[in-house]
């Protein structure tokens, strides 16, 4: 695959990792699915780091005490976003850890058969269970935590739903169909959504990090050389701006910059 | 009234019986709801998620099976998830009316409940043999995980399939602190709210932990509803300031609304943000200082709910407005049919200046 995003991301500052008050992702509740290895961990330790409190959702109970217990403050739950009934047994526990939702990363993935197949040799329940965990399992969990991320924007918070996608969701790889179907279905609900919810504040960012090397890439690509792949934490930090980007600056005093409403307020 | 016995929030004929400010009666298709506003009103809604309180388990001293229902939490903040009040119920489901299940064993300060993954202690009795105030153990997110797993709704005999969270959350729904769903917000949905958007009518939530609204035993039903936390968004309180300066109606969705904003401006009547713990019972002596309409389900003489109606109406109107629901074929309960109330145009407070 080559390296491209369906949408650019912006690369330029690496600034200090401290946790700077007037950075917007401090104090944002942030919600990550899949964030027990690879991009997904790197994300929870990047946004940990500026002062995010962080809840993160993985399959493997053992994975997400490990996780819990070595990311000081990261709440850990355990579910699965292709299971229908896990979904709402997660958005409780998000909503109810952090009291609220304002950022949401939808950053599971599966790959479809491994090592890659054409098409036409996928199993249908191989094609089914990419499109569980990249488009249903996102569309779900989006659609519970909608009333919380709309409330988050009517409070100046900002509200940001971020779909992870590649660049298989614009080109026709051959033997990524699975993914490359699914992830092209994410990317356009993303953008369905976005359109929809513009009024409501709640902003949707589909963006590719790139090839990178964590597990799941192993898995796909055994052979790929390891020094043309980007670090998970580089691609993490980048992926960090993008939301904070999209989300209200907030002033020296932590508070967020009133947003639409409240704009109306300082002008009585 | 006909019980709502299908957990469909939003069926396509649901009916909306409205009381206009010179008392009129009408009836109209819930879904011309967005029609009866206007600009420059705002519709106040309550985001909280419903918990699935009811958690069945045993009680451990004497290994009879119990069910316990949460039914209230002193504070909103996520990690106070340890202290709840609680119904006990003894053996047996949803199926049986509450009036109909047998009462727990006897309960004492100390006792220990095993339910499912959670475990638990009663800390003490709240004035009556199955209230009680427990304590969860374990840090706060595993009481999370434990209610998340074991947890289920709060099931109505009335409604024939078991319910799912799914059932009972509003489409607004955001931190999981109600007993039983703010089902007045069932009514809402994204169409709705844009819809209202284009009318220029505002749209605001508050977050009010809804209690349970019947526990089947007499005694305890004459003490509902408990005390409730709730929190106002700054945005909320604002967009209240906004509509009565500008002589818009504020219209709360469900009685909770009423409670939280009423609490919220005791004193002067200037509704403030934050966080606060209804405690008031609202009714017929009750002076609303900052509700001017209600939408609510339809509601029965006797219950709480409909104490809070006598708050907005006179009781012949309100008499009026019960006949009329009957012979309209109207249906009752979480999942039934709606109305829109608007108090007594007299009644209202003169239009606050600005500031």
């Amino acid at each position: 695959m080559k390296i491209s995003s369906d949408t650019t991301l912006n690369q330029s500052s690496h600034r200090g990792r401290e946790t700077d008050p007037a950075d917007p992702l401090a104090g944002a509740r942030v919600a990550i699915t899949g964030g027990t290895s690879g991009l997904g961990l790197a994300l929870v330790r990047e946004l940990l780091k500026r002062g995010a409190q962080v809840a993160f959702v993985a399959r493997g109970g053992e994975r997400v005490a490990r996780v819990a217990r070595e990311q000081a403050g990261a709440h850990g739950i355990v579910g699965d976003i292709s299971v229908k009934g896990d979904i709402y047994p997660i958005a409780m526990q998000i909503l109810g850890e952090l009291g609220g939702v304002d950022v949401l990363i939808n950053n599971a993935s599966d790959l479809g058969p491994t090592p890659l197949v054409m098409l036409s040799d996928t199993e249908c329940e191989d094609l089914e269970r990419a499109f569980a965990t990249n488009l249903l399992g996102p569309f779900r969990l989006t659609k519970a935590l909608m009333g919380a991320l709309a409330a988050s924007a009517r409070e100046g918070r900002g509200a940001v739903v971020l779909n992870i996608s590649s660049d298989a969701a614009l080109n026709p790889y051959p033997g990524w169909g699975a993914y490359g179907a699914s992830k092209a279905a994410l990317r356009h609900l993303s953008r369905i959504w976005g359109e929809e919810h513009a009024a409501d504040g709640v902003r949707f960012l589909s963006l590719d990090p790139g090839d990178m090397d964590p597990p799941m890439h192993a898995a796909a690509v055994p052979d790929a050389e390891p020094e043309t792949l980007k670090r998970p934490e580089i691609a993490a930090h980048e992926l960090a701006e993008a939301i904070a980007a999209a989300l209200p600056v907030r002033g020296a005093s932590g508070g967020a910059r009133p947003a639409t409403s409240l704009t109306e307020g300082a002008l009585l | 009234m006909i019980a709502a016995d299908t957990a469909v929030q939003r069926p396509p004929h649901a009916k909306l019986l409205t009381v206009d400010a010179r008392k009129h009666i009408g009836h109209v298709s819930r879904s011309a709801f967005v029609d009866l506003l206007r600009a420059g009103d705002v519709v106040i809604a309550n985001d909280a998620a419903t918990l699935p309180a009811s958690l069945q388990g045993v009680h451990v001293e004497t290994g009879a099976p119990i069910e316990v229902r949460l039914a209230g939490r002193p504070s909103l903040k996520p990690e106070y998830v340890a202290r709840f009040s609680a119904v006990v119920f003894g053996e047996g489901d949803f199926r049986a009316r509450t009036e109909d299940r047998p009462p727990p064993p006897p309960l004492a300060a100390g006792d220990r409940l095993a339910l499912g993954p959670l475990r638990a202690r009663v800390e003490r009795l709240l004035g009556h043999a199955r209230l009680v105030s427990l304590m969860f153990e374990g840090p706060s997110d595993e009481v999370w995980a434990g209610l998340a797993r074991h947890g289920r709704p709060i099931q109505y005999s009335h409604v024939r399939a078991p319910l799912a969270l799914w059932d009972v959350w509003t489409r607004i729904a955001g931190p999981p602190v109600a007993f039983e769903p703010p089902s007045a917000g069932f009514a809402l949905d994204w169409r709705t709210l844009a819809a209202m958007r284009e009318r220029g009518t505002r749209f605001a939530t508050i977050t009010h932990a809804a209690g349970i609204s019947s526990t089947g035993d007499w005694e305890l039903d004459r003490l509902l509803p408990f005390d409730e936390p709730y929190r106002i968004p700054e945005a909320t309180a604002f967009a209240v300031r906004h509509a009565r300066a500008r002589g818009g109606r504020v219209i709360a969705v469900g009685t909770t609304v009423v409670r939280a904003l009423e609490h919220a401006a005791t004193g002067d009547g200037f509704v403030r943000s934050g966080e606060g713990v209804a405690t008031q019972r609202l009714g017929p002596t009750t002076r609303l200082r900052v509700v001017d309409a209600i939408l609510s389900g339809t509601h029965e003489p006797g219950t709480s709910h409909y104490e809070l109606l006598r708050a907005f109406l006179d009781d012949a109107t309100l008499h009026r407005t019960s006949a009329e629901l009957e012979a309209g074929g109207y249906r009752t309960h979480e999942f039934g049919d709606s109305v829109l109330i608007e108090r007594d145009q007299l009644s209202r407070p003169e239009v606050e200046a600005l500031n």
